[in-house]
């Protein structure tokens, strides 16, 4: 079996704050096959972005990577000098971010940003750069590219400005696309266009993406494989048509029930009770035990793998596979 | 842009009718030139010629209404104790302020801006705090005090420079420029150094302050994922936005200096205009000082007009509105 072209193992990337250390991203692994979807799916403070930002090297003070192992295209990431990590940012692996609002910088013109991204990595004539910007721009979807060099970010619309950061990530032809929640800040409408843009874009270009989302909707249609974090562990991870038609992880029922559309209309959400705990002060064993409706004193001990057709839990009381539960 | 600018003109018009009324009637207020001008033995007839002459035997309100007539036909008044036209004088004396004031704010800006914004990438080496230490001292120590020892150390002591006046000039399109000469330089050195470390520590904290805000931005994150160098990210990302707070502080500074360089070319006998109001004001030489503060609020209104363009320049957010 030739390898993954992203592993990672056992990542573990904390915070160390005043209040103390903060397990953001505690134990994850999961790998990422050239051009497959990974959706990396959690609440706020799972630690799917910051999974994300350990990938491209861009964990800040007071945070750093404290143990684990990430292997992109044969390399070992974790620990690799500051410069080969940088030569690999943009052009091996990109990110998008949320909101292309505050990450496009609003006092420079939409070309001399994208200019700025190519000469990053190739010496290329104003030419060269302007031509592979406007080849870029016409592939994400900007109509008229040309006269959208000189415009500046706020002259575009909130689509348009997800469009070129999108035309920024990839300009090198990455192997691998980080996306943290690039659709967020976007009317519905438009998020959708972006996602199957984007979506036609990687499988066209045979680009990998980890697709970072709270939004089990967007997963289910994008995604190869599904990754779900609670309190920066992995609960349950396999193919998206497995994991989420017959999940065996209580949390990613309860995340399940709670999307509106598989519920009858006028009936209230189910909802998990509880909030999520505390990063500084994690509860023994498995984190989503306080709030889990299916909890027992064991769970209060590391849950076991439990593995079934592709699919695995971290789960003392795991829900009944498929062939069960329609029974 | 064009009803812009022409709005800001009207609006600075008001403000100079303002202020020239408010300089006429202040300074009016202000003891009586007469007794400065002639000997105290003179007769009361001559007493009674020169009043007369000056037209200070008139209301208040018609002299002003004088005032500002020639004032429209740019005509300032004579000085009293010159005895020659007062905007000939000002600009006789304006091109020694001006170069020690364009010596020390483009001085502080150029070394005072990039200082800062390493001290804002890194906020906790020991370089930065050094850099921060200097800073507070040029903020909290007075302008004259420096000047003092400035001369005590480089003129007395080591010897090394000229302890005041101005050097030797080079006349070019008509007005005199000592920076022109190694001996102008000379002279120019000190009183340009104590007159920008107070703007050198404002600009430090302005880009230190402006930098490390913006390098915590997703903006900053996304060049860094795109693989830009943080050499790239200052030069290019972090330098163009922190430019509109320094472009207003330079303008303001800038202005005010032209203006009140009055201590430092006191300490260092510099013949520029901030002395020359000094001096007026010690003899009450009342057209001078008019005309001075006149010009001064006209610089400010120009600066200001300046820096708002200049805003639309940088920030095409703001380009917009006016278009």
């Amino acid at each position: 079996m030739t390898e993954p072209l992203l592993q990672v193992r056992d990542l573990h990337t904390h915070f160390f704050t005043r209040a103390g250390e903060v397990k953001a991203v505690n134990g994850v692994s999961f790998s990422v096959d050239r051009g497959r979807v990974l959706g990396l799916v959690g609440e706020s403070g799972s630690g799917k972005s910051v999974t994300g930002y350990s990938i491209l090297g861009l964990i800040d003070p007071p945070g750093r990577i404290v143990s684990g192992s990430i292997r992109f295209e044969g390399r070992e990431l974790v620990g690799l000098d500051p410069d080969e990590l940088r030569a690999l940012r943009g052009r091996r692996i990109a990110m998008v971010f949320q909101d292309a609002t505050a990450t496009l910088n609003p006092v420079l013109t939409v070309g001399r940003q994208m200019t700025l991204a190519i000469r990053a990595h190739e010496r290329a004539s104003d030419r060269a750069a302007r031509d592979l910007a406007l080849d870029v721009l016409k592939k994400v979807g900007i109509p008229d590219p040309a006269s959208r060099l000189n415009t500046y970010p706020h002259e575009l619309s909130g689509g348009m400005r997800q469009r070129v950061a999108i035309a920024v990530a990839l300009l090198h032809r990455p192997a691998l696309i980080v996306a943290d929640e690039p659709t967020t800040a976007l009317d519905v409408s438009v998020q959708a266009q972006i996602i199957f843009e984007m979506r036609d874009l990687v499988r066209s270009l045979g680009t990998a993406m980890i697709w970072i989302t709270h939004d089990l909707a967007t997963v289910s249609s994008l995604a190869d494989d599904v990754l779900v974090m609670y309190a920066g562990r992995m609960v349950e991870a396999g193919p998206t048509r497995v994991t989420l038609r017959a999940p065996r992880h209580p949390y990613t029922a309860g995340l399940l029930a709670s999307v509106p559309s598989r519920n009858p209309k006028g009936v209230d959400l189910p909802q998990i009770p509880g909030s999520t705990p505390s990063l500084l002060r994690l509860p023994p064993g498995c984190p989503f035990q306080p709030r889990c409706p299916r909890a027992t004193p064991v769970c209060r001990e590391d849950p076991p793998r439990v593995v079934d057709s592709g699919r695995e839990a971290l789960c003392h009381h795991p829900l009944p596979p498929a062939s069960q539960a329609a029974a | 842009m064009l009803g812009f600018i022409i709005q800001r003109l009207l609006q600075a018009g008001l403000v100079m009718l303002v202020m020239s009324a408010l300089v006429f009637v202040g300074v009016f207020a202000i003891g009586n030139p007469i007794d400065v001008i002639i000997s105290p033995d003179a007769t009361q007839d001559i007493r009674a010629r020169a009043i007369a002459a000056y037209g200070l035997d008139r209301p208040i309100w018609e002299q002003y209404a004088g005032f500002l007539g020639r004032l429209l036909q740019g005509d300032l008044g004579r000085s009293f104790v010159f005895n020659m036209n007062v905007t000939d004088l000002i600009f006789s004396r304006l091109p020694a302020t001006l170069e020690l004031t364009l010596v020390a704010v483009l001085g502080a800006t150029f070394i005072g801006v990039p200082l800062g914004i390493y001290a804002g990438y890194r906020p906790d080496s020991p370089v930065s705090k050094g850099i921060m230490a200097v800073s507070v001292l040029g903020f909290s120590v007075p302008t004259f005090w420096i000047g003092l020892l400035l001369i005590l150390t480089f003129a007395v002591w080591l010897g090394w420079l000229p302890a005041g006046s101005r050097g030797p000039t080079v006349e070019v399109f008509g007005v005199g420029w000592s920076f022109l000469t190694p001996e102008g330089w000379k002279h120019l050195l000190l009183p340009a150094l104590n007159l920008s470390l107070f703007k050198f520590a404002m600009m430090v904290r302005l880009s230190r302050a402006g930098t490390r805000e913006i390098m915590l931005t997703d903006t900053v994150r996304f060049a860094r994922a795109a693989g830009l160098s943080e050499w790239t990210i200052l030069r290019h990302h972090v330098l163009k936005l922190i430019s509109i707070p320094i472009v207003t502080v330079f303008g303001l500074e800038f202005g005010s200096t032209l203006a009140f360089a009055v201590v430092t070319e006191t300490i260092f006998s510099w013949p520029g205009v901030g002395k020359l109001i000094i001096d007026s004001i010690n003899s009450l030489d009342r057209p001078v000082m008019v005309a001075y503060l006149i010009l001064v609020a006209a610089l400010f209104v120009t600066i200001n007009l300046l820096v708002d363009l200049t805003y639309a320049l940088l920030d095409p957010r703001l380009r917009r509105k006016g278009a």
